[in-house]
């Protein structure tokens, strides 16, 4: 099948970017998005132009790095699913395909579709974890975990890290990939030490860094390849005010 | 206390003055509502004029009321603060977007505004006359603010002023009353569903009553009914 | 070069407290000043990272991705292994030792492979205590499943997704070191250069894949971290950027490449549809414990809609040829039986390279069985099939949905198609007990090491290799190197090997730019792959290998004549990087050939046509190739030299792998 695509490209941060428009030809159904890439891709080497920078890396759906607005939609049309694992069965011949990369000030762009999100690494850097060194652990099993809680800090646990949520939230908020990160360690009893530092560090940080606040559109549970639900979000208010106006901590 | 502020001016904290001032309003929303109703009793308005009174002068009311009006000025200064910082938050546009929330959820702000200038609209011809311009008396010596309502309500222009505003305040409601539960994290697989519900309903029910009022006094004082 | 594999005095059990009660310590004040670089950060890279953080030492982490928490180990689906005999099935150290060196076809090193069972127990304690949210039961304890072949529940798992939790976990640990200010974390960089000094060695040039810049990074020690290399084959189940490139950089300094020849190949992917294929998706082994494999028997069925296809008519062969385990052999027999019977030309599929995965059995029994437990009297075909769905479901739903995503068939409805793929590689650096290599100061861990897997790997032993490696291996026994450099002060990055690396960097940079030729680096890249494929694939044979060599040489020879890389080398420039990355495949590419040729026996991942029992089955020579080959770089266009470790077997005894 024969498509347009319209492409943003950016040389770098500092230029300022437009859409450019591509036909590509001999497009399959059983093609990957990202594959339909690499096929323009390779026409553009052979015409010795440059072609388009995207992240990619496992190609099987988990690692987060394909970040794509496609058609106004983050990793396109197909619900639940990366850009990596969309399939050309969701387009039709002639159709036009309009390629943009996240859009927030937290992800500025480097180079075409590919965006900086090492935002998101410094939120989790500010608390986003367990503090117990190599070694210091007490035996796997001598903490049992109710079931329910375990299930539900693994479905807050299963985000990816790709960025959809901010991309698809019209106040690029990065507050479900927050969210679900203060969810998994508050729903189990090793997370109950830090509970109250991590919020307040990881909100602080979350604002230092540029994301939009939420304002419960739902934008970010619809767009999320993973499901992750915006109870999530309620349980980081709630966990934020508990520990704000709870708790002895400071609230920087 | 500097850990207030920073509460307050976190992204959070602002959802929360803006849910807790939204509660509120929703509360002021209904009990005004009901208390109109009087516009719809058969009296020349004596009801409702007492009721005006009782409304303007009970100390009580008369601290909610000054409480009211500070809490519409939060939730518009807030509005205002989180409206731009998020729009700072997304320098660059999409060229094409396709949105697969609701338009009212998306619209927040805009609707907000709306609102705001039939608030404006809305107290310059009854609260600011009842206060400050010339109010008839009525057969009990109470002002007649009925006759300025029913004067008001049979222009045609002026109910479909307030028709369509209260559409607005119904696209707001349906937003944001549910969404207040979510921003202070009131969630809960067996309430939530209910709170959703209730919230709708609300923001039907409630534009609703408003509108009954002016359609009903517009039909009367054009003779229709 | 004699080999020394530095394997501690005592009993096997022992060794491993032994060594750790005697090995040198660096003290907390010395350790500040001690700079060690981790090139990865995958599970070994980013545990070992984050451990080494936590001992007080300086870190510096690379990674090329955009952020440590997208290494490859994300994608690891099934689970870990580990001795912890919480179903009191029986296991043990000694038991998981045992299976991993059976697996392994006993082509691995004893002593490692018990200290890696040992310390399998450690990385779940270890796990859970960072908030991994593995499988639990009802009672809140942890759930065990079986994996691949063995006779215990030892398998933990965290849904299809044990991989990104346990990274999640390690990338966790990473960031709070980060945020400590004892690991500085390069995002971007890619590693192009090893730098010695002395023959020690003292750092390395990086490439910031942003903006292109070289930079210079010294330290005392280097660990590499860098997963595997199955991406030689251009088509496997790695990650699109997973790469040589660190681990050629350091053979070519004098690190020994061990058993590159022993690749896992996969049996249960989805087939290949297209020439513009970038990868290969795994479909989790657990599949195997309830889908059937099968062909059909006449090659007149073929193209018919396998449903359509009578039982009496199927070819079932892996229960019919290995009747004591069927469905459930190890990974290499499977793969190897499935890739017969398509060259027999039983495959079905477009392609023919494909065979049936059913499950229709499955769903049968799983029916019935629902249908007993809700009293349903004399259910009906299709209630059985609904209930037996509904099983399946719930225990495959998102595998048989990702299925559906990428091949547009419902495999409720029709059997699946599966091929082979290339998915793992167990040889790598050669390390010895301390995993450090034939360079001083330099040291390999997880996927990137020769490794703990002999010949073949079993499943869910890669998450618990590169988890022991990091957490627990690698920090200890750096140690024993590191106090000897107490006295080494600061690396100064002004030295001559510094500017030397780094002119030789730029260079290498600016020749694969101006080559200005009219193939793409994908083209050379797909023409590699396909020769590995056919020539020292699933099957190998002398002269396909010799061929193979010739092959790679010539191909190797018009890359550098004929490439294309377009832009320029100080911008963000992905086609820059992959060319880099294939020209290591190239030389890789070749020494894995050289290596399966050399190898004249069957062995694990490695067949050889010629060496095979009378049935077809991979034979060993246990007297001429109980060896790690471990090949010594001689110097650009000379043959490599082999260096031989003998591996002893004195707790194992060694066998011939049946699973008839």
């Amino acid at each position: 099948m024969k498509l347009t695509l319209k492409i943003w490209r950016q040389r770098n941060s500092n230029d300022k970017g437009k859409l450019e428009t591509y036909p590509v030809d001999g497009i399959t159904t059983d093609m990957s998005f990202l594959e339909m890439i690499d096929v323009l891709n390779q026409q553009l080497i052979k015409d010795k132009k440059d072609p388009v920078a995207f992240d990619h890396d496992c190609r099987e759906g988990i690692c987060g790095m394909c970040s794509m607005v496609i058609n106004g939609r983050p990793h396109g049309p197909w619900e639940g699913t990366t850009t990596c694992q969309l399939h050309m069965r969701a387009f039709k011949d002639g159709d036009t395909v309009v390629i943009e990369p996240w859009r927030a000030a937290s992800f500025p762009v480097i180079k075409d579709l590919v965006v900086d999100r090492t935002s998101f690494d410094k939120i989790i850097q500010a608390g986003g974890y367990i503090s117990v060194n190599t070694g210091n652990a007490v035996d796997a099993n001598s903490l049992p975990i109710d079931k329910t809680n375990a299930e539900d800090a693994f479905d807050a646990a299963a985000c990816i890290g790709c960025g959809a949520c901010v991309a698809a939230c019209p106040n690029s908020s990065g507050m479900l990939f927050l969210g679900a990160k203060v969810s998994h360690l508050a729903l189990l009893p090793q997370g109950e030490p830090e509970r109250e530092k991590r919020v307040l560090n990881m909100m602080k940080t979350h604002d230092d860094e540029g994301f939009g606040g939420c304002t419960n559109t739902g934008a970010c549970e619809a767009e999320c390849p993973k499901g992750i639900s915006l109870t999530n979000i309620a349980r980081l208010n709630r966990e934020y005010m508990r520990a704000a106006i709870g708790s002895e901590e400071e609230v920087r | 206390m500097s850990w207030v502020v920073n509460f307050f001016s976190s992204s959070v904290g602002k959802k929360v003055i803006m849910s807790l001032t939204g509660l509120f309003l929703c509360l002021f929303l209904a009990v005004h509502m009901s208390g109109n109703f009087l516009l719809l009793q058969d009296d020349g308005g004596l009801a409702f004029n007492e009721y005006t009174k009782f409304m303007t002068t009970f100390p009580l009311v008369k601290v909610v009321s000054y409480i009211t009006y500070a809490f519409i000025i939060f939730h518009i200064v807030d509005g205002i603060m989180l409206a731009l910082n998020n729009r700072k938050a997304r320098p660059v546009k999409y060229a094409v977007s396709k949105p697969s929330n609701s338009w009212q959820s998306r619209n927040m702000a805009l609707l907000g505004i709306v609102i705001f200038f039939f608030l404006v609209v809305h107290l310059k011809s009854f609260w600011f006359e009842l206060k400050f311009g010339h109010v008839p008396m009525d057969a009990n010596q109470n002002k007649d603010l009925y006759s300025i309502v029913y004067e008001a309500f049979s222009q045609w222009w002026y109910v479909a002023l307030y028709l369509v505003s209260l559409i607005a305040l119904g696209l707001h409601l349906s937003h944001g009353f549910q969404s207040a539960f979510q921003s202070l994290g009131l969630n809960h697989s067996k309430y939530t569903p209910f709170i959703k519900g209730f919230g709708l309903l609300f923001s039907i029910v409630i534009p609703l009553g408003f509108a009954i009022q002016p359609i009903f006094v517009f039909l009367k004082a054009t003779g229709r009914i | 070069m004699k080999l020394d594999a530095k394997i501690p005095e005592g009993p096997i059990a022992e060794k491993w407290s032994n060594y750790r009660s005697n090995v040198k310590l660096v003290a907390p004040n010395n350790k500040r000043r001690i700079e060690v670089i981790v090139i990865g950060s995958g599970l070994a890279g980013g545990a070992a990272a984050a451990t080494l953080g936590e001992l007080g030492y300086s870190v510096k982490c690379f990674c090329f991705q955009d952020s440590p928490r997208r290494a490859h180990s994300i994608a690891a689906q099934g689970g870990i292994n580990a001795a912890k005999n919480y179903q009191n099935d029986g296991d043990s150290a000694y038991r998981l030792f045992y299976d991993t060196v059976k697996g392994g076809d006993y082509r691995s090193r004893e002593a490692n492979v018990y200290r890696l069972a040992q310390v399998s127990t450690n990385i779940i304690d270890q796990c859970v205590a960072q908030g991994v949210p593995f499988a639990r039961e009802y009672g809140g304890l942890l759930a065990n499943r079986s994996f691949g072949g063995v006779q215990v529940s030892r398998t933990f798992y965290a849904r299809g997704q044990t991989g990104q939790q346990l990274l999640l976990g390690a990338y966790s640990a990473l960031s709070r070191q980060i945020a400590a200010g004892k690991v500085k974390m390069y995002n971007r960089h890619e590693m192009l250069e090893l730098v010695m000094i002395d023959g020690k060695t003292r750092g390395i040039i990086a490439r910031n894949l942003i903006t292109g810049e070289i930079e210079r990074h010294g330290a005392h020690a280097v660990v590499l971290a860098s997963g595997g290399y199955g991406n030689v084959f251009y088509l496997s189940t790695n990650a699109m950027g997973s790469n040589v490139t660190a681990n050629m950089k350091a053979y070519r300094k004098g690190a020994f490449f061990a058993n590159p020849c022993y690749t896992q190949i996969h049996p249960t992917c989805i087939p290949v549809s297209g020439h513009y294929q970038s990868k290969l998706t795994l479909m989790s082994e657990s599949l195997r414990n309830d889908g059937r494999v099968w062909v059909p028997k006449s090659k007149n069925d073929l193209s018919k809609n396998p449903n359509q296809i009578p039982e009496e008519d199927r070819d079932y062969y892996l229960e019919r040829i290995y009747p004591a385990f069927g469905n459930l052999v190890p990974r290499d027999v499977a793969s190897r039986a499935a890739k017969y019977m398509c060259d027999k030309g039983m495959g079905v599929g477009k392609t023919g390279l494909a065979v049936y995965l059913d499950f229709s059995s499955a769903i049968e029994r799983y029916g019935k069985a629902a249908a007993n437990t809700q009293n349903i009297d004399n259910p009906s075909k299709k209630e059985i099939e609904k209930l037996g769905k509904e099983v399946i479901e719930s225990k495959y739903g998102n595998l048989f949905e990702m299925y559906q995503r990428i091949t547009d068939e419902n495999p409720y409805d029709t059997p699946m198609k599966i091929y082979p793929a290339v998915h793992y590689t167990m040889g790598g650096l050669w390390v010895d007990y301390e995993l450090g290599t034939t360079v001083p100061g330099l040291y390999a861990t997880g996927e990137c090491n020769f490794s703990d897997h002999g010949a073949n790997r079993l499943g869910a032993s890669a998450l618990m290799q590169g988890l022991a490696d990091g957490y627990f291996v690698l920090p200890v026994t750096i140690g024993s190197y590191l106090a000897g450099e107490i006295r080494t002060p600061q690396t100064d990055t002004n030295h001559p090997a510094f500017v030397e690396a780094e002119k030789s960097v730029k260079d290498n940079i600016n020749k694969l730019l101006n080559i200005k030729g009219d193939k793409s680096v994908d083209d050379f890249h797909r023409e590699l792959g396909l020769i590995m494929w056919n020539k020292c694939g699933m099957s190998r044979n002398a002269q396909g290998l010799q061929e193979a060599i010739k092959e790679i040489q010539a191909l190797r020879k018009e890359f550098w004549n004929n490439v294309y890389v377009p832009g320029t080398a100080d911008e963000f420039n992905p086609e820059l990087e992959k060319a880099g990355r294939v020209a290591d495949f190239l030389d890789l590419g070749e020494l894995m050939c050289r290596d399966a040729l050399n190898r004249n026996e069957s062995a694990g991942g490695h067949f050889r046509e010629e060496y095979r029992t009378p049935e077809g089955e991979a034979q060993r020579d246990d007297e001429n190739y109980t060896y790690v080959a471990a090949w010594e770089y001689a110097g650009e266009g000379k043959e490599p030299i082999l260096n031989k470790e003998e591996l002893t077997f004195n707790d194992i005894e060694l066998k011939t792998r049946s699973y008839k």
